[in-house]
């Protein structure tokens, strides 16, 4: 791997170390409103000031981390499953199952992602889950469409072929020689993903329709003190600081990962 | 329904041995493929009216709407009718251009939605305009300096902006531009002035991922033999990269481009609220915010609609550009 991607992953390892750790960190709570420090500058007291409530910005941050990082992963993963299934069905039987799934990953990768994640989660109760269901229900097309275009190439391999001679069932082919293959693929995909989906949280956050108040998060931190940037640019900025620096982590990181992958198949 | 598979599917299996032939059934296949597509657009909307609580008919027009056209409304979905039923008195309605009444101010949602449209196209437009040469810069800047410390820094700058929340960057925006230099209004919709702000924000992550593409593309193509050719003829560095390189990324190009325009319909809901710009977007955020719901099934009708049929235009353009399809058509 090369050095930008070193660094972005240990950057990433201290951003997740630091918003795991943040209640023994974090010398204030998130959601308790203090209103003796109402939006205090950045200083001694408060490292990165305090926002309308007084609520420390920088609490709130690690804490924030946790659901924005959390809720990333966890759709990516549940993206990662979901298209593994299908993928691996469509590439693997083809024939009508295999156009029949197809075209319904088509359907839903010509919706717009934020415009769909928007319509699910005004249906769905506001809360966690839904906005992992949200952004799950549109991540694992893509992930099912790369799943099965890899394993249409793999099922050609011979070694696929010896496995059928020898006398290895469906689901063994598939459990012990095509999945395993498809695995560095998909977290290389994974990796690649993980920024949009922090964007898409933050971005359903922002817009109200994520975890809900007093609860932080990044995009909601942002969304809620938006009309105080002017008296107090410092409640805006530093989530957006968070936000930023972890996307551009994960891309880098993907980037990387996919750049060793390329020179790995050479 | 069903009817539509097995004809896709027909279409799949049958070998056609004409490129133009193939372009066709590829056009017919996508044609197709729109019909569920835009079942499947309806069916979530649907699914909204029917997720809310109460009564959908009131749902759809909200409370003080006049008795004749809640009767209207009733005979059309028909409550007491089954699902199916409920769904074509729906699809009815939506054919006629009824898309409901706003909770709050009563008026009919598809005129609202008509006349934010242009807004919002403007908008877009304008920030194609703004992305598209930056990135192309960006990219044939870093193609150039391929290695060198001017590479690294356009890269860097490259993965900045596609992972920029965009909604976060306007609000940095506006407070350097509208509040600290006091050059451009904060929020608004007029002129050129006020149109400034939101298309740099939503163009940034655009020409971003242009620039990342051009980059990637023009690199492959760098590797090619026919590069060797006029780097042997004596050609400079510039002139093949304008001449030769360029000229066959334009392909791929034009259609992260196409597939961008679209994807700004998603950026524009974020975009749009923070500037006050009048379009669609903001509109479906005030309705979000308002819990108007027929305001804002009637936004994520149009909206996605819009981003299908820009998707499909790409697609089928980008069908007829590669001059590679014509070889093999001339020689077949």
């Amino acid at each position: 791997m090369n050095i930008p991607g070193k660094i972005a992953i240990i950057a990433l390892i201290v951003i997740a170390v630091v918003s795991v750790l943040a209640p023994a960190i974090s010398q204030y709570d998130p959601v308790k409103i203090d209103l003796d420090s109402i939006k205090e500058k950045p200083g001694q007291d408060h490292l990165l000031g305090t926002d309308n409530k007084g609520r420390d910005i920088l609490s709130r941050i690690l804490y924030g981390g946790r659901f924005s990082i959390g809720i990333a992963l966890l759709a990516g993963i549940v993206s990662l499953l979901a298209g593994f299934l299908v993928g691996i069905v469509s590439g693997y039987y083809g024939g009508k199952t295999d156009i029949v799934l197809m075209m319904f990953v088509d359907l839903v990768l010509s919706f717009p992602s934020l415009l769909l994640a928007i319509g699910i989660s005004l249906i769905l109760p506001s809360g966690l889950i839904t906005v992992v269901v949200a952004i799950a229900s549109v991540g694992w097309a893509s992930f099912a469409r790369l799943i099965r275009g890899h394993v249409l190439v793999l099922k050609e391999r011979p070694f696929i072929d010896a496995a059928r001679v020898i006398g290895c069932s469906d689901a063994r082919i598939l459990w012990s020689h095509i999945l395993p293959n498809c695995l560095p693929l998909s977290f290389v995909y994974l990796g690649l993903k993980m920024g949009g989906y922090i964007l898409t949280e933050s971005a359903l956050s922002f817009l109200g329709l994520g975890v809900q108040p007093p609860m932080p998060t990044w995009g909601s931190m942002i969304s809620l003190n938006r009309v105080y940037i002017l008296s107090a640019p410092w409640t805006v900025i530093f989530a957006g600081i968070a936000i930023l620096i972890t996307v551009v982590c994960f891309n880098i990181i993907g980037d990387a990962l996919r750049d060793s992958l390329d020179y790995a198949a050479k | 329904m069903s009817l539509i598979f097995y004809f896709i599917y027909q279409l799949n299996r049958f070998p056609v041995i004409k490129r133009r032939t193939i372009i066709k059934a590829y056009i017919l296949k996508r044609l197709l493929l729109l019909v569920p597509l835009f079942l499947g657009i309806t069916v979530i909307t649907f699914a909204l009216i029917k997720a809310l609580p109460g009564d959908p008919v009131l749902s759809l027009v909200g409370e003080r709407s006049s008795p004749e056209t809640i009767e209207r409304i009733k005979k059309q979905i028909g409550t007491d009718r089954s699902f199916i039923f409920q769904y074509t008195g729906y699809v009815q309605l939506l054919l006629k251009g009824e898309m409901g009444r706003s909770y709050y101010t009563q008026r009919d949602v598809a005129r609202d939605i008509l006349d934010k449209f242009p807004n919002t196209l403007k908008l877009a437009f304008a920030s194609m305009i703004l992305a598209v040469p930056i990135g192309l810069i960006l990219g044939f800047v870093s193609v150039r300096n391929k290695g060198k410390p001017l590479d690294i820094f356009t890269s860097i700058i490259a993965v900045g902006g596609i992972s920029l929340p965009v909604f976060w960057i306007g609000l940095i925006l506006i407070y350097i531009f509208s509040f600290l230099l006091n050059l451009l209004p904060p929020s608004g919709t007029g002129d050129i002035r006020f149109l400034i702000l939101p298309a740099v924000t939503l163009s940034l992550p655009a020409a971003a991922s242009i620039a990342r593409v051009a980059r990637t593309t023009m690199l492959e193509i760098i590797g090619e033999p026919f590069v060797q050719t006029a780097r042997a003829k004596g050609l400079g560095e510039t002139a093949i990269l304008v001449k030769h390189v360029f000229k066959n990324a334009l392909i791929p190009l034009v259609t992260i481009i196409g597939l961008d325009f679209a994807s700004y319909l998603n950026g524009a809901v974020l975009t749009e609220t923070i500037f006050g710009w009048d379009g669609i977007g903001r509109f479906t955020m005030e309705g979000i915010i308002k819990r108007d719901y027929p305001v804002v099934m009637g936004c994520l009708l149009v909206g996605t609609s819009a981003f299908v049929l820009i998707n499909f235009a790409v697609d089928i353009l980008y069908q007829y550009l590669d001059p590679r399809i014509r070889i093999i058509e001339h020689s077949g």
